[in-house]
């Protein structure tokens, strides 16, 4: 068999962007080239299927497997026997809405989520509601924060599960799930987050937080595409209902053979990330408020979509007033950058986490997605600001609206002729 | 490091050498499939040269090619498709389609002991269920290796005015594989099996079915699967399914199988399915008095790796279901094994393969000087 070792490729700088910049950290990140190295020769030496129970080629797999579960469940605080290997965090989203609303039907029927969730969730909700569950979808405040008050008052007697995202993948803010959990632990109702944009960017800890399920993403963190992980809490126990039968593996919640390398990479994503998560926070921090204050001293009427304080470091989310969306797309080509979630991201809708914020819908249409991460460098900071800096002032010295907004007319007072 | 001799092909395959230069160069690709900036296109369109390559393999249409996690969920996907038709499965079915059918309460259809499924059962089947029906058999047993009468099959469903699901994971590379010619409306494919790696499998249709999504969320593959494509291992399964479509290892793995094949004859042991056409890898094996776990673990202390049955069943020693429903005896269930040969192995392991088992046999091989004869 040949060996990837023997070849031994490169990995080193690799994944560097350079032109364009990447700057769409929250639509997917560039496998680290660590990660990369780490699950190389499970692809190719150690390629043994880990449920080959008769020989040392599925024990090694299975080894692994293992270990990348310990490292998976050490970032969260939670027990190794608590992760549910799947395929990426839309499984997991599925399996933990579904699983449990199938489990506890008939006794438990309202499902308590987030308008701003990501599609996954509200896509499995609106399939429950099919079936006949009730959801409730919570509303959430300007800036993008839910309202405790209202989560309360929204848990009813056969309440089953609240699930509430950690952080927004469009607009980055931290919903207050410390306070979540506590709330829902008090009314024994299960606590679910999706954490796909949360895991190793801010810390977390499933008892401190009364976290019940939590969905983690490969490819958010640095790690491979097509893996991600389930966190079921044991005390108490959280029971669910496989959406996939078969050779039973994952005690029967997931089946279908484990890849061991994605395995390996998500396990050693985890552990980079718990490693350094204090250091790159505060360097992305940097960046994102050199990046927000630079554009701000550059160009008036740009608002910030979603709350600051609250939010990870690694995103900024921004509405140039009186500037047209495609235009500004076009004008930034040499950017990475996304106006929305990359899932919906070919619909020329305004984005409904925006919308929900009570955004209007012009600005809603000129937002800009920007996500900085392990890779991003100050120059290519530098070089984006001074890109839509300029692309900007030109689509503005372009524009009558802009130019009336400057005489001082009111926009929204004029009466457009009706042809 | 392990160095024994791996002959479990069927539980896995390492990557072929074109599978591993895709899959590193789809490695080091940054984007996500949707996203509509360059890095993003990239990564689309190494999906969609896999589409290309996967659909191709099995006579299919690019858009008609579902990527899913593996043969398993792509096996789930199609029973949750069948709508409210009556679901019928052969009694050979991997655990991927057995479980599920299991729990929709399906009929099930008998294998005579060839290892074929009995159309007459199935045609009873049909009949039974009295509309149309849902019907999934495989190509190749996992365990046998025996090839089903898919075509035969397909006509009596379609006769019924059913459907027809084929589970071809063990097929690719070893056999030849055409959707229409199968008559198969939903084809299963699992990466990890034909030199692709773990994490990518496809659900392939013949024409415009409409498929029940397991997985909801965002708009991928055409709505019928939400989730971010693995996009390196979707690369490494296009290029494995290129290279699986010229079936050029079939006849050196047939080579290798006689070869053993031909030394068990010599010691006596039995072959199931011998007689029936089978994939060329593939020989299950049953040494009476011995149990399988027995021989598996004295097989893999002398260096090779096989295994009794299927990889999935957590560790659980129990009979073949495979050779219960042919009909063979608990006894010969529990000592039946699977030698699974993939392109890597040599006749110098397949002797080797054979002395082994002609010591745990009890008896040695003929060598030449035994068959001198008497002076």
């Amino acid at each position: 068999m040949s060996s990837l070792q023997e070849k031994k490729i490169a990995v080193d700088g690799q994944n560097r962007p350079k032109t364009p910049i990447y700057l769409d950290y929250q639509a997917t990140t560039p496998t680290d080239p660590r990660v990369v190295e780490a699950m190389l020769p499970y692809f190719t030496t150690h390629f043994g299927n880990p449920h080959s129970r008769n020989h040392s080629y599925g024990w090694e797999a299975e080894q692994a497997v293992e270990k990348a579960r310990a490292q998976v469940a050490s970032i969260i605080g939670a027990d190794e026997k608590e992760i549910i290997f799947t395929s990426g965090a839309t499984e997991s989203n599925n399996l933990a809405l579904k699983g449990v609303a199938h489990f506890y039907k008939g006794k438990k029927n309202h499902i308590i989520t987030v308008v701003t969730e990501h599609k996954c969730v509200l896509d499995s909700c609106r399939h429950l509601e099919l079936e006949g569950f009730e959801i409730t979808y919570l509303p959430v405040q300007q800036n993008g924060l839910i309202d405790l008050e209202k989560l309360k008052a929204a848990i009813r007697p056969d309440t089953c599960i609240v699930s509430v995202m950690a952080v927004n993948n469009e607009i980055g803010v931290i919903q207050p799930l410390a306070e979540i959990g506590k709330i829902c632990r008090a009314a024994k109702v299960y606590f679910h987050t999706d954490a796909a944009q949360a895991v190793g960017k801010i810390p977390l800890d499933v008892d401190e937080m009364n976290i019940d399920l939590m969905s983690i993403s490969g490819h958010k963190i640095y790690g491979p595409k097509g893996i991600g992980a389930l966190y079921v809490r044991r005390k108490p126990r959280v029971r669910l209902e496989a959406l996939i039968h078969g050779g039973g593996q994952e005690r029967g919640m997931r089946s279908g053979t484990l890849a061991t390398p994605l395995c390996v990479g998500l396990g050693e994503a985890c552990a980079i990330a718990q490693r350094e998560m204090g250091a790159e926070a505060e360097r992305l921090r940097s960046l994102r408020d050199r990046f927000y204050n630079r554009i701000k001293e550059k160009l008036p009427e740009v608002y910030l979509n979603g709350d600051l304080d609250s939010r990870i470091p690694g995103n900024l989310n921004l509405s140039f007033a009186y500037v047209e969306g495609e235009g500004l797309m076009m004008g930034i080509k040499d950017l990475a950058v996304s106006s929305g979630s990359a899932c919906t991201s070919a619909s020329l809708e305004p984005s409904y986490v925006l919308r929900a914020l009570g955004v209007e819908e012009e600005l809603a249409h000129t937002s800009l997605r920007i996500g900085l991460g392990r890779f991003t460098t100050e120059q290519d900071v530098d070089y984006a600001v001074e890109h839509i800096v300029e692309s900007v002032q030109r689509l503005r010295s372009m524009s009558p609206l802009w130019e009336m907004a400057q005489e001082g007319v009111d926009i929204k007072s004029i009466k457009w002729a009706e042809h | 490091m392990s160095n024994a001799v791996y002959m479990d092909a069927n539980a896995t395959t390492p990557p072929c050498a074109a599978a591993q230069a895709a899959l590193e160069a789809a490695l080091c690709t940054i984007g996500n499939p949707s996203s509509v900036h360059g890095f993003g296109r990239a990564a689309r369109a190494v999906v969609d040269r896999a589409r290309i390559q996967v659909a191709r393999l099995a006579g299919a249409k690019p858009e008609n090619v579902v990527f899913v996690a593996g043969g398993t969920e792509a096996n789930n996907l199609a029973l949750a498709s069948r709508g409210d038709r009556p679901l019928i499965v052969s009694a050979i079915e991997h655990e991927s389609v057995s479980k599920p059918a299991e729990m929709a309460g399906a009929r099930k259809v008998r294998v005579l002991r060839s290892g074929q499924v009995y159309l007459d059962d199935l045609a009873a089947a049909l009949h039974e269920a009295g509309r149309p029906a849902f019907v999934s058999i495989m190509l190749a047993n996992n365990e046998t290796g025996v090839i089903q009468p898919v075509r035969a099959a397909a006509d009596l469903v379609h006769a019924a005015g059913g459907l027809l699901h084929c589970d071809a994971s063990q097929a690719p590379g070893r056999i030849a594989i055409d959707m229409s010619e199968l008559g198969a409306d939903l084809l299963s494919l699992s990466a990890h099996k034909m030199g692709g790696v773990l994490g990518a499998g496809a659900l392939i249709l013949n024409g415009d079915l409409a498929i029940k999504p397991v997985l909801l969320g965002g708009g991928q593959e055409k709505f019928r699967r939400a989730g971010t494509e693995n996009v390196p291992a979707i690369a490494a399964f296009g290029a494995a399914a290129e290279e699986a479509r010229s079936v050029s290892n079939a006849t050196k793995l047939a080579e290798l199988r006689d070869r053993l094949e031909a030394k068990l004859a010599e010691l006596g042991i039995s072959i199931l399915g011998a007689d029936s056409p089978r994939l060329p890898n593939t020989s299950c094996v049953a040494i009476s008095g011995k149990s399988s776990e027995t021989l598996v673990m004295a097989l893999d202390l002398a260096g090779y790796a096989i295994s009794a049955g299927s990889a999935c069943s957590s560790g659980k020693v129990r009979p073949s279901p495979v050779a219960l429903a042919m009909g063979y005896g608990d006894e010969l269930a529990r000592s039946a094994i699977r030698i699974s040969l993939g392109w890597w192995n040599s006749e110098a392991e397949i002797d080797g393969l054979a002395a082994r088992l002609a010591d745990l046999a009890g008896r040695k091989t003929h060598t030449l000087s035994d068959m001198q004869p008497a002076a």
